[in-house]
């Protein structure tokens, strides 16, 4: 059907206008979204072949792009403002900017499609559904850094994604966008896919690197292991994540300063919230980032919360983002600028979002309404960071099992109100005191519950013990938690 | 006994190691996924034979499959079941689902432990696992069977018809 449309409308001379592209019945954006990457996301007869992408107008970009010098795409992404959406939110340009002027050594770049970070999923349907926008983002910033040998480092809970971009790959190389002498430009450049191994570890950008060096993944202590400067094999390595490596083609496209107008600054672009929990209708929402805010998002874009429930608490960027409880007033703005505001007011934006004590993180927003228990939903994110901690420094091995086994005795009835004390106190001694920033991403979700719900917490203990031996396994097996 | 890697696959696999022209080393992950792949898990002859392929000592290959939940060192069922347990598939029932599978596949999970995750059903035709985020929050509770992607599940019967 849509390529019937595309051929009609090719013949009749007309362009291609964003008006003309359907969407899937049922899948249709949202009125207040802004969809840049998610263009072709449930796109009426959209498919992921290099013949569909060709037809949409696809590597046009990439061939501008390589016209220009690599320090001119480089100043586009710079005044772009374009910040990471991995988690971070690390300006990319600046990022690209710490390799060492003076560099001899050969520049690499990983596309980091680790997406592991709790209640985010977005670069799944890039990858899925628009393969060849990352290729041509991947291709220009390859083109911008001075890489030849990039690499795509995909989970490998993600095994049709590895296939549909291994193919798509090989499309490329076929036309001439990969491979040597891309479109008689002089520049090479080869891409390839590497699976992990289903460990979250491998989304830190240096624990990443030791993975693809085959190791285990334990993160490098930076300094020195910058990896612009000491990445993959100690060379200047860049790793950004899908959706800022597909932001890059827009931005080659519009011009960094025109690109700059959406979104708000210092929070340029669009971005694409994950929404997940209890909404109405749970899903990927591409906004202007700071044009939505929170009731917006959680009311108009989901429908609102399941009737007759009323919002608990929202976790906004990822598990590891600090929660934010309901009835929380926050202070945003400087100054004369300052001013306090709801939840439902809060403008989903990296700087607001960190005003509010949190983070926008990766664009994951768990919703949390009041027929949850917060012991539980603690307990749950803390079995996941026990899961998932490396090992390798000892605050974080240790503390993240013994929150999960504090947690794991409150949700069945068999912690003292003494253990939310000990659980806080295990919590600030990781937090800070590792190699790699997961100690503040397991951290936090307790340091943060237990500061805003210790009320409810408290409640979930019980002050007499005595008597109660807690063989952990079989009782959490036996109340289906196992 | 050596591992007998018939020579498709090891055409496969050297292709593999052809992406990573810097260090072999960088293969050890992708080699032990096509050896996972054709043989259902790696095992101590797989782990020497990764080994003498990249010319590694045999525990710089084994402390990775031993690391990584996505190496199986042993025998999974025909098809083996993922079922996301983190928190927004856990909000929307995958206990639930997890349960209910187990109890239509005939799949005993009470003898699971953190370092041996895996329960095959006693027919052997189905094994099943927890996994940490799956990423696909907004479509929970989801679940892999081999390479295969589902989400919204709710009917358990259905699902295991497929694979049958």
């Amino acid at each position: 059907m849509w390529k019937d449309f595309l051929k009609n409308t090719i013949k009749a001379g007309k362009k291609l206008v964003m008006s003309d592209i359907r969407y899937i019945k049922g899948k249709e954006p949202h009125p207040r979204e802004t969809r840049v990457i998610f263009k072709n996301v449930d796109r009426e007869g959209w498919d992921p072949s290099i013949a569909c992408y060709l037809k949409d107008g696809g590597y046009e970009m990439l061939k501008k792009g390589l016209k220009m010098k690599p320090d001119e795409v480089r100043e586009e992404v710079k005044t772009a403002g374009l910040r990471g959406r991995g988690g971070a939110g690390f300006p990319a340009g600046v990022k690209w900017g710490f390799i060492p002027p003076n560099n001899e050594k050969p520049v690499y770049l990983i596309c980091n499609a680790d997406e592991s970070e709790p209640g985010t999923f977005k670069d799944r349907y890039i990858m899925h559904q628009d393969p060849h926008q990352l290729i041509e983002g991947m291709v220009l910033s390859c083109y911008a850094v001075g890489a030849h040998l990039a690499y795509i480092y995909i989970r490998e809970e993600f095994p049709e994604a590895a296939q549909i971009l291994e193919k798509a790959i090989a499309e490329a190389h076929e036309k001439g966008f990969l491979g040597k002498d891309i479109q008689g430009t002089g520049f090479d450049l080869e891409i390839y896919v590497h699976r992990g191994a289903g460990a979250y570890i491998c989304g830190e950008e240096t624990g990443l690197i030791e993975s693809l060096e085959g190791k285990r993944p334990y993160p490098r202590i930076k300094p020195p292991y910058f990896p612009a400067a000491m990445g993959l094999y100690l060379c200047p390595t860049i790793v950004n994540n899908v959706e800022t490596l597909c932001h890059v083609k827009h931005i080659i496209e519009m011009g960094g300063a025109e690109w700059a107008k959406t979104g708000k600054p210092n929070n340029t672009g669009t971005r694409i919230l994950c929404v997940s929990g209890d909404v109405k209708k749970p899903g990927y929402y591409e906004v202007q980032v700071g044009h939505v805010t929170m009731g917006e998002l959680i009311n108009d874009i989901c429908g609102g919360l399941k009737d007759g429930r009323k919002l608990k608490a929202v976790i906004p960027g990822g598990s590891s983002a600090k929660v934010l409880r309901a009835d929380e007033k926050f202070t945003i703005g400087k100054g004369d600028d300052a001013k306090e505001i709801d939840i439902w007011d809060i403008p989903m934006d990296f700087d607001t979002l960190a005003a509010c004590g949190s983070m926008a993180g990766s664009g994951g927003v768990i919703v949390i309404d009041d027929s949850r228990s917060i012991s539980w939903v603690l307990n749950n994110i803390n079995a996941f960071y026990a899961h998932e901690s490396c090992g390798q420094c000892t605050p974080c091995r240790e503390g993240s099992l013994w929150m999960k086994k504090i947690t794991d005795r409150l949700v069945l009835g068999k912690a003292s109100p003494e253990d939310i004390d000990t659980l806080e106190s295990v919590a600030y001694n990781i937090d800070g005191k590792t190699i790699c920033a997961f100690g503040e991403a397991c951290s936090w979700p307790t340091e943060s519950f237990i500061a805003k719900f210790r009320d409810e917490l408290t409640a979930d203990t019980k002050s007499d013990l005595s008597g109660d031996i807690v063989n952990l396994e079989s009782e959490l097996a036996a109340a289906g938690l196992k | 006994m050596p591992l007998e890697v018939p020579s498709e696959l090891e055409k496969s696999i050297d292709d593999r190691i052809t992406h990573y022209p810097v260090s072999k080393r960088s293969a050890v992950l992708p080699v032990l996924h096509e050896l996972q792949h054709h043989f259902g898990f790696i095992n101590e002859d797989a782990v020497e034979w990764t080994a003498a392929k990249l010319e590694l000592e045999p525990i710089k290959v084994l402390e990775v499959v031993t690391f990584y939940p996505g190496f199986r060192q042993s025998a999974p069922g025909k098809y083996h079941i993922r079922v996301c347990r983190t928190l927004s598939c856990a909000m929307a029932g995958s206990y639930e689902l997890m349960e209910s599978i187990c109890e239509k596949a005939g799949i005993d999970r009470s003898g699971v432990t953190h370092h041996d995750p895996i329960a095959v059903s006693a027919d052997g035709k189905y094994s099943i696992e927890f996994a940490e985020c799956l990423a696909s929050c907004g479509s929970g509770p989801v679940c892999l069977v081999n390479d295969d992607f589902h989400e919204e599940v709710k009917d358990v019967e259905g699902l295991l018809k497929k694979y049958n």
